[in-house]
């Protein structure tokens, strides 16, 4: 192995039923550096990860680590702590109820007595030496999250970790907590360990790391050093377009709808998940928030359906002010939402295809005016037809639909309550080809029939193909609005990216 | 960012950890309330007798307590304890009296003596504990079933054997009782009765026994990495399993321990009554989890302490003294205070975790 | 299209199969066990009335408690995903309320008021019952542990509410509804049992119930961005299990003619959760068949009787239905089905390489 490199994966392949996950990645981890791992939903980041901490087995291709002569394989987490692979995980993995200093040494000591004495001078001395503002004898759940955060990685630290594995630890930290891990990292850095780091946050990158590695649908992109790579051609590499000869691409011919008909308007909205913000949308408009996940997109969609607890701001349907608290309210206003994540918040797995259809436009109607039998069939029969949903019968479980069709039915549910106002939050996530392009072309027909829709995508292009305004958001601040001549692939890239960035 | 200038600023004393909160609160009202008791009805509270008998009544309580409360830290329930506890009691002195089918053939054929009877009729209460301890930590922990259904089943399994072994209640010879009643006069505890002679304070076997016990849990949980495990489990069992805890066999030991513990806990009560009886121990799972409950064991597991329960069955028996003391002596009252105190306890609790959940949201 | 159609609709009734075939097993047992444990024949009543009489029809009259209680006792599991164990407790603080009322006007018993004691110890449990849900919804506690508070102390209020007595009533009305109605040859508790069934199939016929509990108690956090107020739900499940506590405990206590608060439906609680598992309910909570639940609690009751006609001692009976709770919840496991799964794909990958051998 050559000098200085203590981890090496070449030709990685991992594949899902149905799914090529990772084909031919390779990866390289250099001694006392911080490596990004960059890529969009589905980029195949955790997938890499996942094999390389044992918790997939690979398809194909070989793993490398220093001072082993031979390829190894890796075939649980438990085995790649003994080779010094240490995972910290975005949530937490650690016990809220035990103190810091047994959260760094249960499950790892030898012996059956606990010597509290021996193990909380053991973790004190390397806190202090980390530079970790925790004290051993604190309860870990009384620290806050960066400082749990840190004590993870303290004790992936001290299990004589070459390489440290720190999937997206920044995304619920404020900047200060930020700033207090990357003084951890780079202390780390200093001491050689290898430190792969995974994250959405682009200036976080640029802060902290030496090289970017990126992944695009499963396949490797290349690896840069950071310098040599301006943030604009960053974002390019992960939506995946060069450049050049993007400008010409097909938009929605006609920017649909008055502006000033305002089917929705809000000022200063937040809720506990997102910062205020300002947002209208007009009658049959398709308009849509872009940003790199994390960016704050789907929170705010969210606050504006009412789903999480809203904190302030004034919102007026139709010119009137009204109170959108909850959910319900926002329905009674005539606003749909399909949720980002369909497993968790969308679909009720175990009802059948026809009770998920219904289920929205039934709670509107009431819970004294259930629909008959005959409606409700009726009703799921349409819908199923319409948007060609692939099921065996109304009646079969939406659980065991394919991931397309589950969406269509999520889809269902919310045109039959006939909206107003459509909010979409990545309706053509983990879904297959043709679907996607359905579900665009039904965006633009509704908004042609004087539906609003707020469209959310990953890809860029599918919302340039829908969408005649683009909202921009970085870091959970909007920092552009888009329209018109202006809805170019390098314009939306450049925002993203962060206005003159390019040039440092 | 207020946190984060809280940990940076260094303090001497550390702040609580959830389990000393809990224990603290139940320690202060059991001593508070003792104290009242002792000023406002005088009497019976100021005599260390009372207290002695408190635990005389309640060694048995306070085993059972104690497995409850290993298994309730690893965020199970166990509900067959009392059954098991009556169960025991009741093969105890079957053997003793030399009644037990089978047993009793063999005890004749290998001859046992009186003291010997009560080394078998020993033997036999651990085996039963253990037994249960053991097909319940294997259903429940191996097998992913829930526990609230299978120690469900093992409570009326061991109910239904009470009476499958003996429909008529059962006595132990007294021969061998006062052998097992022994007890133990403390005399610079005693107090004068009427007649103003001295009375030692006197304290049964089985209170020597369970505090015995409740200082080898404490070690257990305190000291020993199994103990420590259940902790974890009950934290968060997904992230004992990342942190290389055997959340399994964990689990299975918990069970296994608190059936276990509950064997001894029947020799006890068998030891305190010399009584086998159907309805022994009613409803005795149900106080043993209000006193872990009482003594700051957290309903979802992870946080608890034994030393508190040992607290939450002297508080509840406490309330109970009270309640008949204070001139309230209709039947209904002691657990109707019970049920009350009970309330107070699990709603404190909510609001602690709700405090903490709150925390970690507004983040 | 057609065949799927059938095929599903099958499945839904699949649940049903193991109340249905532990009651058949049961009827055969018996039916070799003693051919004519199943005559029911009309005898003559005290009042001269002529009645059904045998041993089916004390299997259901004797189930109407438990069925009633099974299936408030379905709805709060499906919603809350846990089970209330102070059923029991609180059938007796309705029945106690009921007696109270009927003592209050010494003893004078009219028609109007038998209604008036129902509807208030109905109103009473009902509260009771929100007190439960409240701890559960509002508080996030899990149900048993919530309704473990009202399980330690219920008892002992029923025994307050009647001042420490254990007071008889006795009035054709009572007996009516603990008995028989007099020219009706069917036990009045079994007619009752029809009604609740006529209720709550008119709830769910009527109302969106069925589809938001299930909703709730599937995915708590959709159902909310469905609009669907979940704790509102969870709550309104605990209040119907109160109205069916009242409903048992008055058929209880009539049936007797007294409350006994140490006694009434005693160890019932675990009985209506076995029968909500029996019934292919889902523990953890989602989707619910009241049907299943009723047949559950059925089928407990003909085991239940069966031992007593086996002369097995009432209070061996526990152990029994031990054995049989066990071996239905490690049947229905996760991991032993898992197991068996691997097990059947291991004999069938056999299967063909044994035919082929055959062949040759």
């Amino acid at each position: 192995m050559e000098e200085g490199i203590v981890l090496t994966m070449r030709g990685i392949c991992k594949s899902f039923p149905g799914v090529k996950a990772l084909s031919n990645v390779d990866f390289t981890l250099r001694r006392g550096e911080i490596h990004a791992l960059m890529g969009e939903n589905g980029a195949g980041k955790s997938t890499l990860i996942k094999v390389l901490t044992g918790v997939y087995a690979k398809d194909a291709g070989e793993i490398r680590i220093e001072g082993i002569e031979d390829a190894i394989s890796i075939r649980s987490p438990q085995e790649a702590q003994n080779y010094g692979i240490s995972t910290v995980y975005q949530e937490i993995t650690l016990c809220p109820n035990l103190t810091v200093a047994e959260n760094m040494f249960i499950g790892r000591t030898p012996g059956r007595s606990v010597d509290w004495k021996g193990m909380e001078k053991k973790a004190g001395a390397l806190l202090d030496s980390l530079g970790i503002p925790a004290r051993p004898k604190q309860q870990l759940g009384s620290c806050s999250l960066a400082v749990q955060q840190m004590v993870a990685i303290a004790r992936a630290v001290d299990t004589e970790c070459k390489v440290l594995i720190l999937d997206e630890p920044t995304s619920s930290l404020d900047d200060k907590e930020v700033a207090m891990l990357f003084r951890l990292m780079r202390e780390l850095k200093a001491r050689g360990v290898g430190i792969v780091f995974v994250t959405h946050f682009l200036e976080q990158v640029y802060e902290v790391s030496d090289r970017i590695t990126v992944l695009r649908n499963g396949e490797l992109v290349g690896e840069y050093e950071v310098e040599k790579l301006p943030q604009v051609e960053l974002v390019a590499k992960m939506i995946g377009k060069e450049l050049e000869g993007l400008s010409d691409i097909k938009r929605r011919s006609a920017v649909a709808g008055g502006a000033e008909d305002v089917v929705y308007e809000a000022e200063m909205l937040s809720s506990t998940e997102c910062r205020p913000f300002d947002f209208h949308i007009g009658k049959g408009e398709v308009n849509g928030f872009t940003g790199l996940l994390g960016s704050g997109r789907s929170e705010s969609v969210r606050a504006i359906f009412g789903a999480d607890p809203v904190t302030g701001g004034r919102v007026k349907v139709d010119g009137k002010s009204v109170k959108v608290q909850k959910p319900y309210d926002a329905m009674r206003q005539g606003i749909g939402y399909l949720p980002e994540d369909r497993k968790r918040d969308g679909i009720i797995a175990d009802l059948s295809v026809r009770e998920n259809i219904i289920l929205a436009y039934q709670v509107m109607k009431g819970m004294g005016h259930p629909l008959s039998r005959a409606q409700a069939e009726a009703f799921a029969d349409e819908y199923i037809q319409a948007l060609d949903i692939k099921t065996a019968s109304t009646d079969t479980p939406l659980g065991s639909l394919s991931g397309g069709n589950q969406q269509k039915v999520i889809l269902a549910r919310w045109l039959l309550t006939h909206p107003k106002y459509l909010i979409l939050d990545e309706p053509t996530r983990g879904i297959d080809v043709g679907t996607k392009t359905e579900i665009q072309r039904l965006v633009l027909k509704l908004a042609e029939e004087g539906m609003s829709v707020t469209f959310i995508s990953s890809e860029i292009e599918e919302m340039l193909r829908t969408c005649s305004r683009l909202i921009v958001m970085r870091d959970r601040n909007i920092v552009g609005e888009l329209t018109g001549n202006e809805l170019t692939q390098e314009r939306v890239m450049h925002t993203i990216a962060g206005g003159g960035k390019e040039d440092e | 960012m207020n946190n984060a200038d809280k940990t940076l600023s260094v303090r001497r004393r550390e702040p609580l950890t959830d389990t000393q909160l809990l224990l603290t609160i139940t320690i202060c009202i059991f001593v508070g309330m003792y104290v009242l008791a002792m000023m406002i009805w005088g009497g019976g509270f100021k005599k260390p007798q009372m207290l002695f008998d408190m635990l005389n009544d309640n060694a048995y309580l306070i085993i059972i307590s104690c497995g409850l409360t290993i298994v309730m830290i690893t965020g199970s329930i166990d509900i067959s304890v009392g059954g098991v506890t009556a169960l025991v009691a009741m093969v105890g002195v079957m053997i003793l009296n030399g009644n037990l089918g089978l047993f009793g053939g063999l005890q004749a054929a290998l001859g046992l003596s009186d003291q010997w009877r009560i080394v078998f009729a020993f033997v036999m209460s651990l085996l039963i504990g253990l037994a249960f301890g053991l097909v319940q930590g294997y259903l429940i922990a191996h097998l992913e079933i829930q526990p609230f259904i299978i120690t469900l089943a093992g409570m009326f399994f061991a109910r239904g054997m009470i009476t499958i072994v003996s429909v008529d209640p059962q006595k132990a010879p007294q021969s061998l009782m006062d052998i097992l009643q022994t007890r133990i006069e403390i005399p610079w505890l005693g107090s004068p009765n009427k007649k103003g002679v001295m009375i030692p304070a006197r304290m049964e076997i089985g209170v020597v026994i369970a505090l015995v016990i409740v200082v080898l849990v404490f070690l257990l949980l305190r000291k020993h990495r199994l103990g420590r495990s259940f902790y974890a489990v009950g934290g968060n069992r997904q992230s004992a399993l990342m942190l290389g805890v055997n959340v399994r066999k964990t689990r299975f030991m918990a069970h296994l321990l608190c059936g276990f513990l509950s064997g001894i806990a029947g020799f006890v009560f068998m030891m305190h009554t010399g009584a086998g009886n159907a309805t022994n121990a009613t409803a005795a799972e149900m106080n043993a989890i209000a006193s872990s409950i009482i003594g700051g064991t957290l309903l979802t597991g992870g946080v608890g302490n034994v030393i508190g329960t040992f607290f939450g069955v002297l508080t509840l028996s406490t309330i109970k003294s009270i309640v008949t003391t204070s001139g309230l002596r209709d039947p209904w009252w002691q657990s109707i205070t019970t049920g009350a105190m009970l309330c107070f306890f699990i709603l404190l609790q909510s609001l602690v975790l709700m405090r903490r959940g709150k925390k970690k949201s507004s983040k | 299209m057609n065949k799927n159609t059938k095929g599903s609709a099958l499945a839904n009734y699949s649940q049903l199969l193991v109340p249905l075939i532990a009651i058949l097993l049961l009827v055969i047992f018996n039916l070799f066990r003693d051919p004519s444990f199943f005559s029911v024949g009309i005898t003559t009543n005290n009042n001269g009335d002529p009645v059904l009489q045998g041993n089916l029809i004390s299997i259901l009259n004797g189930a109407s408690e438990l069925v009633i209680l099974s299936m408030g006792m379905t709805l709060v599991t499906a919603a809350s995903g846990g089970q209330d164990i102070s059923v029991g407790a609180l059938a007796a603080i309705a029945g106690s309320v009921f007696v109270k009322v009927l003592k209050s006007q010494g003893g004078a018993i009219s028609p109007v008021l038998v209604v008036g004691a129902f509807l208030l110890c109905c109103a009473v449990a009902m509260a009771f019952g929100a007190f439960n849900g409240a701890l559960v919804s509002v508080f996030n506690i899990q149900p048993m542990i919530a309704t473990l508070i009202l399980f330690t102390c219920g008892r002992s209020i029923a025994y307050w509410i009647n001042g420490g007595a254990t007071p008889t009533i006795s009035s054709p009305i009572i007996s009516a509804i603990g008995s028989f109605v007099p020219g009706m040859p069917v036990p009045t508790p079994i007619l009752i049992v029809i009604l609740m069934g006529i209720f709550f199939a008119l709830l769910f016929r009527f109302t969106t119930l069925g589809l938001y509990i299930q909703t709730v108690g599937i995915n708590q956090g959709a159902a909310r961005l469905n609009g669907i107020n979940a704790v509102g739900i969870k709550l309104l499940s605990f209040i119907l299990l109160g109205a069916c506590c009242s409903v048992a405990g008055m058929i209880g206590v009539s049936r007797l003619g007294l409350i006994n608060h140490e006694t009434l439906l005693i160890n019932i609680e675990m009985d209506a959760i076995l029968a909500v598992a029996i019934g292919g309910n889902s523990l953890g909570g989602g989707k619910f068949r009241m049907l299943g639940s009723v047949l559950g609690a059925y089928a407990i009751q003909a085991l239940t009787i069966t031992l007593y006609a086996m002369k097995v001692p009432s209070t061996d009976v526990k152990a029994y239905k031990a054995v049989v709770i066990v071996l239905l919840v490690v049947m229905g496991s996760p991991k032993v089905k898992e197991t068996v799964e691997r097990l059947r794909k291991r004999a069938g990958g056999k299967r063909p390489a044994g035919a082929g051998k055959e062949a040759a």
